[in-house]
């Protein structure tokens, strides 16, 4: 389910990027460009590193890519797979918090009872990073 | 520095003027040039109002700015927006962390209904039309103090759309007109919070604290309708005072319960909207407009220069009293919208809608909150007007700052005095002593009380206006003391022995026989002179108007 919200998500994404090019051609050229790869790692935080893990998000858009095969003319997208559930709504009472200790046990480092950052992350220059190496933790 | 700028109201629009100085003068020539060169505008605005001054001095240029602004506002609740944990401003860091807002594996969003109901009276309150069905959407994009590497908000369909906030703005000196201008209202939406990132620059980290994370936040977006950084000040003003009154937010902005972004472009009058900048970091209301005016007059230099103007965030620097810049020109952000899969859409209901035999907890009638929406601000100034008596100005001044109202009305309850004498004495002499002094209402020595008792010897011509005002004085240096008290320590009690204050008048009379002579002349100015002198006479514990009518009635014939 997630999963295919997840490639749906990816596929929609690359669809726009692409500027739709694979509705001319139906098999799709299945080449994605360096520059969608290098702003995917950005985004994302994934490692695209080997030409195979390039080749792998290729057939990965192309098995996606045939759910273009349907016709979906005059039919309403789906929100969600929950669209038709009651959205429950919680009274306003305070029922959660207070487990400082217990969340603090999962952090790398901890400084009086801050969790630290990784280094670089928040400094507005980790933003502006062009050079893929330093974003991997 | 940055070309000199002249501010001034031309037929009601205000308009923006930078004069160009001798040594950075451009021939019209180049002028033509640098327009072409400009990047087209970024957002589409209704009209622009097509501006020609008559008044404009040959060789100058003019400019219009368009701001617009993006508002968040942190809602007033006991939990956040969803999960159960506390909201609240000081506290041990992460002490009001859920394992939700720590964004642990297998936890899910569960949403606040005081929220919801937040969102909607905000909506209702701001003229907006309230969506019957939103939805809510992942924001993605990295930042230490936002753990699951998303926000949830409502970017494709949010909870108001289409609403509008109205503000004055005082035109002209003596007698200043009040002018009522109007802000469209892009939309309102529910979001969350970030946590709080605090840099250790010593240690070159990064401390967070998830407190503040998952906040229930209220998006105000409004259309670029403002032109200058007070039009802007102003509206955030109202829109602060309407959330006050709403209780749906505090919206201290030292408190960071309220942070305002701007989006600030200029351009040619008639001509398409130049590229946006947005400005960040304006936590203070009293900055905002200097931020807004300063980034204004920045574009305006640069693009009288012949530079361009990046579309870029850039943020207020408070010392130096300018913008710079944020992040480098990488250009937009992609945030990846993605509809929440987690969280079905938001259903609301009005009367006629409302499905019966539901848990009455889980839905929320728009016309069941309509009917309970506490007085707003422009309401409760058009009341103070109509049962007062008093001036738009007054109004406005009373509901400004901060528990003066409080104050006025409390003072009202227990006097006789006339309202008017009232908001005169509460908005010029008691908010002048406070700003003398640097005060708020709630730290004033004087009581609404004190004042009440005062303003009713005043009124029963027990005391003389200047009297009042010693008294008044007094009250302020001097906290426990009554006004009767004063009033008899000083010995200021206007005199109501009237044969005494005939024989005053009577023996000034016999002793100044040329002013009286004066007097009967017909000159009009004569008699004030002999009212002084018995004012003198007695110590100004006479009340004048009781000494005139005695003097005239002995002068005539």
């Amino acid at each position: 389910m997630w999963v295919r919200a997840t490639r749906l998500g990816l596929w929609s994404w690359l669809g726009w990027r692409r500027g739709f090019t694979s509705k001319a051609d139906p098999q799709g050229s299945g080449r994605v460009t360096a520059e969608v790869i290098e702003h995917l790692e950005r985004l994302a935080l994934v490692d695209f590193r080997s030409q195979e893990a390039v080749a792998r998000l290729e057939k990965a858009i192309a098995f996606a890519d045939r759910l273009r095969a349907v016709d979906t003319d005059g039919v309403e997208p789906m929100e969600s797979v929950l669209e038709d559930r009651c959205l429950y709504l919680r009274s306003d009472s305070v029922v959660e918090g207070n487990c400082a200790e217990e969340l603090l046990q999962n952090a790398h480092q901890v400084v009086e009872e801050y969790f630290v950052a990784p280094p670089g992350m928040c400094s507005p220059k980790w933003l502006n990073r062009l050079s893929l190496s330093e974003l991997r933790i | 520095m940055a070309a000199p700028m002249l501010c001034w109201w031309c037929f009601g629009r205000r308009w923006v003027l930078a004069c160009i100085d001798g040594g950075s003068r451009h021939g019209r020539g180049a002028a033509i040039g640098f327009t072409s060169s400009r990047k087209r505008g970024q957002t589409s605005v209704a009209q622009q109002p097509l501006i020609t001054s008559q008044k404009s001095r040959k060789g100058e240029h003019e400019w219009a700015a368009v701001v617009g602004l993006e508002i968040h506002a942190q809602i007033s609740s006991n939990s956040k927006l969803f999960s159960g944990s506390r909201v609240h401003f000081a506290a041990p860091p992460n002490s009001l962390v859920s394992f939700f807002d720590a964004s642990l594996p297998g936890t899910l969003p569960v949403l606040n209904r005081r929220c919801v109901e937040a969102a909607v009276m905000t909506g209702l309150a701001l003229n907006c039309h309230i969506n019957k069905k939103s939805l809510f959407d992942r924001k993605h994009y990295f930042y230490a103090d936002l753990p699951a590497g998303y926000q949830i908000t409502q970017q494709r369909l949010p909870i108001a759309v289409n609403g509008s906030l109205a503000y004055s703005v005082c035109v002209g000196k003596k007698p200043s007109r009040v002018i009522t201008k109007t802000v469209r209202i892009k939309q309102i939406q529910l979001e969350q919070d970030s946590g709080k990132s605090l840099h250790d620059e010593l240690r070159s980290q990064t401390l967070i604290d998830l407190n503040r994370a998952g906040v229930g936040l209220l998006e105000v977006v409004l259309e670029p309708d403002m032109s200058c950084g007070e039009e802007a000040a102003t509206a955030v003003r109202e829109l602060q005072l309407i959330l006050q009154a709403l209780g749906t937010s505090r919206a201290n902005m030292a408190e960071g319960q309220l942070r305002v972004d701007a989006n600030v472009s200029v351009h040619h009058p008639g001509e398409p909207l130049g590229v946006r900048t947005e400005v960040k970091n304006l936590n203070s209301a009293k900055f905002l407009a200097k931020a807004i005016d300063s980034e204004i007059e920045r574009q305006i230099h640069e693009l009288e220069n012949g530079r361009e103007i990046l579309n870029e965030t850039r943020s207020f620097d408070y010392k130096l009293g300018c913008t710079m810049p944020m992040r480098d020109k990488e250009g937009k952000q992609d945030y990846r919208f993605m509809p929440e899969p987690n969280l079905p859409p938001l259903l609301l209901y009005d009367t006629e809608s409302l499905p019966s035999g539901t848990d009455p907890q889980q839905v929320i009638n728009i016309d069941w909150i309509r009917e309970r929406l506490p007085e707003l601000p422009s309401e409760t100034r058009e009341r103070l007007i109509q049962q007062y008596g008093m001036l738009p100005e007054q109004s406005f001044a009373l509901l400004n700052e901060v528990g003066l109202l409080e104050f006025f009305q409390n003072v009202i309850k227990e006097t006789r005095a006339e309202p008017k004498k009232v908001t005169s004495w509460v908005l010029n002499i008691f908010l002048g002593f406070l700003k003398q002094q640097n005060l708020a209402v709630n730290e004033s020595p004087v009581t609404p009380s004190s004042l009440a008792e005062l303003l009713n010897l005043l009124d029963r011509k027990a005391i003389s206006s200047t009297a009042a005002k010693q008294v008044f004085e007094e009250l302020w240096r001097s906290e426990g003391k009554t006004p009767s008290q004063i009033v008899s320590e000083k010995q200021l009690e206007l005199m109501q022995d009237q044969e005494a204050l005939e024989q005053a008048c009577h023996t000034v009379m016999e002793g100044h026989p040329q002013v009286v002579m004066d007097v009967k002349r017909g000159n009009p100015r004569a008699i004030n002179k002999l009212i002084g002198l018995v004012r003198k006479a007695t110590l100004s514990r006479a009340d004048p108007t009781a000494i005139k009518e005695i003097l005239e009635r002995k002068l005539s014939p």
